[in-house]
């Protein structure tokens, strides 16, 4: 195939590589301006400019060519690079807990191509094994490879599907189940999969790692032990997120997925459970629970699979100057049900109002929840609160926004019926709204505080 | 029939065996003979005010002690582009370290940990690289590619390091030779290290992510000297831009030796260039001597794969009069092992460098790849065995040792032992296939010791974080044009001035070469008066005298002028300078009232000289007329400093 032999040139840069017949694996000798060049031709990223042509040089370092400096091109050799990740079968350990993984894509289960730089996407056992070893003094892993996309493109069709597959490897006996997954929005998943899979006598961990297994300080493979101890020893059967504690490779916390969220774009340590402790800490040794009150692991397989999923549903984040045009083309455009996450305790100005009311009069399923993430919704305090519920908006307590979401979507996937999808939306499945917010549930230390300098000295953030 | 080893004798036997010679004996020719062959890697750290890839400040350095958190990491080996783990990364990954971090607010961000991706690089730090580059004659890439290299030690809490090539194929002019140059990329500097003991390694995280270059040459260099001379050059070269830092650990370079037969062995981190010219020596002689082993064993041993060790573990009670090294260890209830090395009696106990053995290859292993702390062992050919013979002979019994092996007793904690065993059999079985690929840690008596396996190739790959950057002709051209003339033209230039030679490498690495050439252009002071006065009377004052902080070497321009303006003699300048150099605020005026300088007129001294002449007649020791001279000289030489130039005050005396 013609593109295979100029893997990502375009324009000028192609023009040069055909007229002085160099293809992309070819060693080349490049006489330029600037003097000099030798090395073998790389792919070029396809949205980098066509400008240049990059060289793996002898030191195994990368240059770019700027194609102007061109005088001449000789190709003096061709030696394809095949990039393959190493399988070794996953042994098989009698005793040991049966766990699967189910992979969907993102960071945890992609590897570098080291010459491309291009993301592999790919984790079977065996390759697994042979990254992290670890691995099998854990637990008796299968795997299955669900789909191959980036945490942003998960959605109502992967959760069902999600879900529908972890039905059956219940049924079928499993012990545990780990879900790998990309970071950005493991808990909208997590909130998905709380919802649609009840009552399961397993643990089932979601996992992600913030840092490619390709790199030597990733957090993927502690992650994976972590998730792999929780899903095949730990007794929480419960839809749970595990990542890193602190941003130190120490412990792993397990989130409920209805309470957690991803709250710095780049850290480690990014997943925090919201107004509430984590469930538990995680380490190579074992499960130590945090809250006390959980649901436990069983013995049966009576599980309940509710894989449905209302997609016109849309969440709305509320900014001074809102236009109610914003919540008209909402209606219009036929959605079902809004989550506005509103201010301070669940506020959005009076010029909405005529839209909110138009909403319930077509029938749209309106809820409110808060920005501060934090807190509950409070609208009885000011007259802005009361006449917003007067206009058919209800408040979800502390129910976090992404979460009400997903819920609404997943409610609205089960019934039309406004009043119905009301009461489920207010009936906590597994803590999406609490009772209590507990002292310790609200935690956002400030730096440079005498106190709290103390404290992270001594004490792993 | 028993023959009685003596340990010592086999290890000068063994000197003499591979032709050991010191440095001061060797010749040339002594070189050509090992076929010794140098190249370099010199680091030098650019002077920016920013880190290379964050907004952290550069150059500002914390305490061991002084720090606001810790971040724990360990490193995993992760898989080549072939599938397979590379050496490095292997005896890393056994190591099982626990890296510990320990950040302070002010020099450390979340980039540094490896808790937020790149910001743009540093555009200062890549313009000072292209200019150094382009003095170094290097072919100028088209577009910069940020390149991520391996490091699994931990001394960046990524595991890797963002490098990127500026330049390739350069070459710099010796005074014999030209040295050709592979590449000079632009680099993170690394964290710096607090401890290192058992599985904990701290490091502090002030230095990491410090623009860094790191000019690359071929291995050209055919003798120890030549390699420091080359590496002189370099560095001379960085500093004649001004825009480098200077001060300890600001330069750093790792020189590859390697001898004919031998293999590339890095010895890391050589701080001064002084030190070059020994460790080179000794290195090359080690792999000289490791061949001679290897050559010992080879012939003893006819199937190195079927050969292995044999160990025991004994406790103290086996042992009559333990030494102290044994009853210690097993006070912190370590675990001690008996090992046999077949056919390696002779082999334990050869030279490999000044004052070391074959022995200590393997007891530097223990410490680095098994953790365990030194001393870590003994073995049956130390010079003054600590354990007694009825002992060791016990031993052999126990671990069957036949006549030509070789005993090593070891010791470490319990979960240790297993990566030592493993340790000892490999490092014997690499003697017997030559010289392990190595990075070695350099010591000032010039001996090194093993510090890492040398990684390969496969630990290069591409930084997906980052956008390539491109690198016009016009952004070329416009650094060009400000860049300083080339060191070796600036030698030929001083040597034409009749600079003393002593005094080129201060003025080269102060890179005080502008400030003498600004002296003679602007005050017409000539470059042999202003070299030597660097050369001679600033390098002792520098090394004697506490610097003032606001001093800098332009005061000195201000000095000439000064004593120019005011039609004093240059002379008084080595006067001044101490005090200058102690309190540079002072103004010159109070300077000269510090040293008691009072102005007079030269007919005022002069006219003291007849007085003087009568004076000295009357207690005349000497007939001689010089004699006289000095006598007067020595009387008149205080007042005279700074007015009237001892040189023409003598020729009055003289005429007079």
């Amino acid at each position: 195939m013609s593109e295979d032999i100029f893997q990502g040139y375009k324009g000028q840069a192609l023009e040069v590589l055909k007229k002085f017949n160099v293809r992309v694996w070819g060693q080349a000798e490049i006489e330029t301006t600037r003097g000099k060049f030798k090395g073998t031709v790389l792919p070029r990223s396809e949205n980098d400019d066509d400008k240049h042509i990059v060289l793996k040089i002898i030191t195994g370092y990368n240059i770019g060519i700027d194609i102007d400096t061109v005088k001449g091109m000789k190709e003096t050799g061709y030696k394809k690079a095949n990039y393959k990740i190493p399988e070794k079968e996953f042994p098989y350990t009698e005793g040991l807990p049966k766990v699967k993984l189910f992979g969907t894509g993102g960071t945890i289960a992609s590897r570098l191509d080291y010459r491309t730089g291009a993301v592999i996407p790919a984790f079977s056992p065996g390759e697994l094994y042979g990254a992290v070893p670890e691995l099998a003094d854990i637990c008796n892993l299968d795997t299955e490879k669900l789909f191959a996309v980036f945490s942003e493109n998960m959605g109502p069709e992967q959760y069902k599907k999600l879900a529908i597959a972890i039905g059956k490897e219940i049924e079928k006996g499993i012990d545990g189940i780990i879900i790998g997954h990309g970071t950005d929005t493991l808990h909208h998943t997590a909130a998905a999969l709380t919802f649609m899979v009840q009552n399961s006598p397993v643990p089932i961990v979601l996992v992600g790692s913030q840092r490619s297994s390709d790199r030597p300080s990733s957090d993927a493979a502690l992650n994976l032990m972590h998730a792999a101890t929780a899903a095949g020893h730990g007794d929480i059967a419960e839809v749970m997120v595990c990542m890193f504690g602190p941003t130190s490779d120490e412990y792993g916390l397990l989130h409920r997925g209805t309470r957690v969220r991803k709250m710095h774009s780049s850290y480690r340590s990014t997943f925090r459970t919201i107004g509430d402790t984590p469930l538990a800490t995680v380490t190579r040794k074992g499960v130590k629970s945090i809250k006390p009150i959980y649901n436990h692991r069983r013995k049966d397989n009576n599980v309940k699979i509710l894989p449905f999923f209302e997609e016109k549903v849309a969440m709305i984040y509320y900014y001074t100057n809102m236009q109610p045009d914003m919540i008209d083309s909402l209606i219009d455009a036929g959605y079902k049900g809004i989550i506005i996450i509103g201010t301070g305790l669940g506020h959005v100005n009076k010029p909405l109002y005529p839209a909110i009311v138009r909403a319930k009069e077509k029938g749209v399923a309106v809820f409110m929840t808060v920005q501060t993430l934090w807190g509950y919704v409070h609208m009885f305090v000011y007259d802005t609160g009361r006449d917003l519920m007067s206009k058919g908006v209800v408040p979800l307590a502390n129910m976090l926004p992404e979460v009400a979401y997903i819920k609404l979507g997943w409610a609205l996937g089960q019934t039309s019926d406004i009043e119905e999808v009301k009461k489920m939306m207010l009936t906590p499945i597994n803590d999406e709204i609490t009772e209590r917010e507990p002292y310790n549930g609200y935690l956002v230390y400030q730096g440079g505080v005498p106190e709290i300098e103390e404290f992270i000295r001594k004490v792993h953030k | 029939m028993k023959n009685k080893f003596d340990a010592l004798s086999n290890y000068n036997e063994s000197k003499k065996a591979i032709g050991y010679v010191s440095r001061k004996e060797a010749t040339q020719e002594t070189y050509n003979n090992l076929g010794f062959m140098s190249g370099l890697e010199v680091h030098q750290q650019l002077l920016t005010g920013k880190k290379l890839f964050c907004n952290c400040p550069a150059g500002i350095y914390q305490k061991a002690e002084q720090y606001d958190a810790e971040v724990i990491r360990h490193m995993r080996p992760t898989l080549s582009e072939l599938g397979e783990y590379d050496g490095t990364a292997l005896m890393e990954f056994k190591t099982k370290k626990e890296i510990v971090y320990r950040v302070k607010n002010e020099t450390t961000c979340t980039y540094e940990v490896d808790d937020t991706p790149p910001f743009h690089i540093n555009m200062e730090a890549l313009n000072i690289s292209i200019e150094i580059s382009l003095l170094s004659k290097l072919n100028i890439v088209g577009e910069v590619h940020v390149t991520r290299k391996q490091y699994l030690d931990g001394s960046i809490p990524t595991g890797f390091q963002r490098t990127a090539i500026i330049g390739v194929e350069g070459e710099i002019d010796l005074k014999n030779k030209k040295v050709r140059l592979i590449q000079l990329s632009v680099e993170e500097d690394s964290c710096r290290e607090v401890s290192d003991i058992g599985h904990r390694r701290i490091y502090r995280t002030d230095r990491l992510g410090m623009p860094l270059i790191e000019t690359v040459t071929y291995p050209d260099m055919v003798n120890p000297d030549e390699v420091k001379e080359a590496c002189d050059y370099i560095r001379f070269l960085n500093r004649s831009t001004g825009k480098v830092r200077t001060g300890i650990g600001a330069g750093r370079e790792d020189v590859n030796v390697s001898c004919k037969g031998g293999r590339r062995v890095e010895i890391k981190g050589v701080a001064h260039t002084k030190w070059i010219p020994e460790l080179t020596h000794n290195e090359c002689f080690r792999q000289w001597a490791l061949l001679r082993v290897k050559k010992l064993l080879n012939e003893k041993i006819k199937d190195a794969n079927k050969w292995h060790v044999a160990s025991k573990e004994i406790d103290l009670h086996f042992f009559g009069f333990p030494c102290d090294y044994v009853k210690n260890a097993s006070e912190q209830s370590y675990k001690i092992h008996a090992v046999n090395l077949p056919e390696f009696k002779g082999i334990l106990s050869h030279f490999t460098q000044p004052g070391k053995m074959f022995a200590n290859e393997i007891s530097d292993r223990l410490k680095v790849i098994a953790c365990i702390e030194k001393p870590n062992m003994t073995h049956s050919e130390e010079f003054e065995s600590c354990i007694a013979k009825d002992d060791l002979d016990k031993i052999k019994t126990l671990l069957k040792s036949e006549d030509n092996d070789a005993q090593i007793i070891f010791w470490g904690p319990e979960s240790d032992i297993k990566t030592a065993l493993e340790t000892i059999e490999e490092r014997c079985k690499m003697a017997m296939e030559g010289i392990p690929n190595e990075t070695r840690k350099s010591f000032i008596d010039g001996t090194t010791i093993f510090e890492r396996v040398l990684p390969g190739a496969d630990r290069m790959y591409p930084d997906t974080d980052t956008a390539p950057i491109p690198l016009e002709d016009s952004h070329i051209n416009k650094l060009r044009e400000n860049l300083p003339n080339d060191v070796i033209e600036r030698y030929n230039q001083l040597k034409k001035w009749d600079v003393p030679v002593d005094t080129y490498t201060y003025i080269f690495k102060k890179n005080l070469y502008p400030l003498i050439e600004k002296i003679n252009t602007e005050l017409k002071i000539s470059p042999k008066i202003s070299g030597t006065f660097f050369g001679h009377n600033f390098k002792y004052i520098e090394g004697h005298y506490q610097k003032g902080r606001e001093f800098n070497e332009n005061l000195i321009y201000e000095l000439f002028k000064f004593l120019k303006n005011n039609n004093l003699d240059l002379q008084l300048a080595k006067n001044m300078l101490p005090v200058i150099y102690e309190h540079p605020k002072m103004d010159f005026d109070s300077v000269l009232t510090t040293i008691n300088f009072k102005k007079i007129k030269k007919e005022d001294i002069v006219s003291k000289i007849p007085f003087l002449k009568n004076k000295f007649s009357e207690i005349r020791i000497s007939p001689k007329e010089e004699v006289a001279t000095h006598w007067i000289m020595g009387e008149l030489r205080p007042t005279a400093l700074g007015n009237i130039s001892f040189t023409e005050l003598r020729k009055t005396v003289e005429a007079n």
